[in-house]
Order: C-alpha cells, then sequence, then structure tokens
C-alpha cells in the first residue's frame, strides 16, 4: 500500500475531526487556547500510533468476537502508561490537560482507527496511518483552540496580539467552541473541494 | 496466517493473556514513574509553602490533618491547605500562609476546575494589589465573604461561585489554624516563646 497515500488520507482527504467528525469530546474541551488543543493532539497522537501498531501486530491471535474488548484493553493500557509518564516528566501538561487524558480511552478515533484500519493493514502502514489521523487531529485541535484563543482573549500561544479587554469572553467557553468548530469545519470543505 | 477461532477456548484463552501482558506492562511504568511523581508533588507543595509565606527559605516543623484541612507549621509563618467541594466547576484546593497573629500572608490555588477566563482568575485577583485584595486582612478580624454577601471582599466579576468557595477555603482554613491553636494554646506559647529568644 502507498505509505504517502495514507498519510494524506489521515491528514487531509478524511481528516477525523473536519471531514469524519470523530472525538468531538476532546476537541470541544480542550481548545480553550492554542497550547492545550496541540498538547492534546499530540498526546491522543502517541496513543494512535502505539494502538495502531499493537494491534495489527496482534490482529491475528484475537478471535473476531472478542476483539473490541481485546483492542479496549490496549488501548486503555496505554492511555494509563501516557498518563503515567506525563504526571512524571511533564507536571506542566498534566496541570492544565490532567482531566482528559483519561478520556482518550474513549476517544473515538483511536477505536475507530484500530478497527476499520490497523485490523486489516500491515504494521507499517498502521503506524503511518497513525500519524497521518494523529497530525491531521493535532493540526485542527491547534488551529481550533488558536482561534478560540484569539478570539477570546486576544492572544496565541499566550503572545499578546491585541488588548484582553476586546476579547469575547464567549469564545473560551463552550458556546464559543460550537460556534468556532462550525465555521472551520465549513471552511475547510470549501477550501478541499 | 489464519485469524483464531472464535471457540470460548480461545477467547477465554487470548482475553486473559493480553490483559496479563497490559497488567505487567502498567506495573512496570507505575514503578518506574512512582519516584518522580511524588518528589514532583512534594517540591510543589513546598513551592507553594514558601510563596505563601514570602519566605525563600523554610523548615516544616510539624504537619496536622483535620478533617481534610492540613497545617503545616514553619519557622516563618503556617500555610493551611484546605479544599471546598462546590467550587463552580468542582473541587477549589487553596493553600493560605498565615503569621502568627493569624493575619493572611498570602496564598496560592494549588488545584481548581474552574472556568478560563472567568473563575480562573482566582489565582491573580486576591493577590496583593489586585481587585480583591486579601493579602493583610484577618479571618478573626475582617468579615471575609464577597461584598454581596456583605462582607469586605470584592467577588471576580461574574464568578460570585468561584469567589464564596475560595473564600470558603480561606475561613476554613484559619478554623482550623484558630482550633488547633486554642488546643494547645499553651504548649505552642511556651515553644514560641524559645523559638524568639533562639
Amino acid at each position: 500500500m502507498n505509505q504517502i497515500k495514507v498519510f494524506w488520507n489521515g491528514l487531509v482527504k478524511e481528516n477525523p475531526t473536519f471531514v469524519l467528525l470523530l472525538g468531538m469530546c476532546p476537541t470541544l474541551g480542550t481548545t480553550s487556547s492554542a497550547l492545550n488543543g496541540m498538547s492534546m493532539g499530540l498526546a491522543t497522537m502517541a496513543v494512535l500510533i502505539f494502538s495502531n501498531l499493537i494491534i495489527s501486530l496482534i490482529k491475528n491471535f484475537i478471535p473476531d468476537m472478542v476483539r473490541i474488548p481485546s483492542y479496549i484493553v490496549v488501548i486503555a493500557s496505554l492511555v494509563t502508561i501516557l498518563q503515567m509518564v506525563i504526571k512524571a516528566y511533564a507536571p506542566e501538561i498534566d496541570q492544565s490537560l490532567g482531566l482528559f487524558i483519561p478520556l482518550i480511552v474513549v476517544n473515538c478515533i483511536i477505536l475507530g482507527r484500530a478497527e476499520a484500519f490497523a485490523a486489516k493493514n500491515d504494521p507499517l502502514s498502521s503506524v503511518t496511518d497513525g500519524v497521518g489521523m494523529g497530525l491531521g487531529f493535532t493540526m485542527a485541535l491547534t488551529l481550533l483552540g488558536g482561534v478560540r484563543e484569539l478570539l477570546g482573549t486576544g492572544r496565541i500561544f499566550s503572545l499578546a496580539v491585541f488588548p484582553e479587554d476586546y476579547g469575547a469572553l464567549v469564545f473560551v467557553l463552550a458556546p464559543g467552541a460550537f460556534i468556532a468548530l462550525g465555521y472551520l469545519i465549513a471552511i475547510v470543505n470549501r477550501l478541499k473541494n | 496466517m489464519k485469524k483464531l477461532e472464535s471457540t470460548w477456548y480461545n477467547m477465554t484463552v487470548v482475553l486473559t493473556l493480553i490483559s496479563v501482558a497490559a497488567g505487567a506492562a502498567l506495573a512496570y511504568v507505575n514503578d518506574l514513574t512512582a519516584g518522580p511523581i511524588r518528589i514532583i508533588k512534594e517540591q510543589q507543595l513546598q513551592d507553594g509553602i514558601k510563596a505563601v509565606l514570602s519566605a525563600d527559605d523554610l523548615t516544616v516543623k510539624d504537619t496536622e490533618e483535620v478533617d481534610g484541612v492540613i497545617v503545616y507549621r514553619t519557622d516563618k509563618g503556617t500555610a493551611v491547605q484546605a479544599t471546598d467541594p462546590n467550587g463552580f466547576g468542582g473541587k477549589l484546593t487553596v493553600l493560605v500562609g498565615f503569621d502568627s497573629k493569624g493575619t493572611i500572608q498570602g496564598y496560592r490555588v494549588l488545584e481548581s476546575a474552574e472556568t478560563p477566563g472567568l473563575g480562573a482568575k482566582a489565582g491573580d485577583w486576591f493577590q496583593k494589589g489586585q481587585k480583591g485584595d486579601i493579602i493583610g486582612m484577618s479571618p478573626a478580624k475582617n468579615n471575609m465573604t464577597v461584598s454581596k454577601d456583605g462582607g469586605e471582599v470584592d467577588a471576580i466579576t461574574a464568578s460570585t461561585i468561584t469567589s464564596r468557595a475560595f473564600l470558603r477555603c480561606v475561613n476554613a482554613a484559619y478554623a482550623a489554624l484558630a482550633a488547633e491553636d486554642a488546643q494547645s494554646g499553651a504548649t505552642r506559647q511556651a515553644e514560641d516563646n524559645t523559638y524568639e529568644e533562639e
């Protein structure tokens, strides 16, 4: 299988956020700033790459009827390992994203790619798919976080662009997440066609 | 290679093996990270105590826990950690520093799930020189509730619930300190005098 095609598929053609609309919970919840969005995207990408790799390696040993519980055990273990590593070596990220890391377990992107891609393809393609999808997700979250941070607080990656008093607070809160995401999906799909 | 059949035997064995392998991996990583995590927690608490007592160097002499409120006695004053379960987004944990007369020296929000841009401002709002300045006040002398409730503290704009929870933490911290002082007042007094002489 053509690796570049697989990669491009995850990044643009079937972008998990803008096209497949998978994993909306962390997308809306964590993107109150560009940095938060990016960290969440990278954490998800790390789990996605390893879960795709492991599942594609063991796919032939898993009887069909127990494949979902098996995948969930693999994914949940990976997320727990990631959480412990972040707590131990990156306490700043733990402070801002600690609550959301365990939610990666139930992120549909990860189980979705395990079921739709890793369970049918070879390990190399599965890793490429993980990198592509992961980067697509990270890019989307960073973009959404950036837009919300800029409109809400006048900063981007904590660098001031205009004074905070002119920011529309609603963009940092939940309703702004829906509004910004809706417009971004519309713009991306317009550009893509 | 052909896929394994979905027989009872195969399913049981495979699920068990996967779970055991996952368990082993988790145990190994937990073992690796438990040390660093403990050190970081300890470090954050130490930094917090130093910050709220505005001292660069201090030693914790005594730690006591009463009903979830933790009192850290140091040679530069007392830091008290109190938690309120009813912040706007959930649990709010605040570390407050008191001098020997019960006057607030400083505070730090240790744990919070407040709304970014609103309640999350609690970390700065009540600091010295800010609008809701509580430094130098004492729950014994001042009425430390928000002005809407008849108190002396200006609540964070549009975040009265967070402000109330924050002040409940401060008052609970002082209450624990005062209760403990009343209990062991005599001995504590004697100890304090000896420290002054040193």
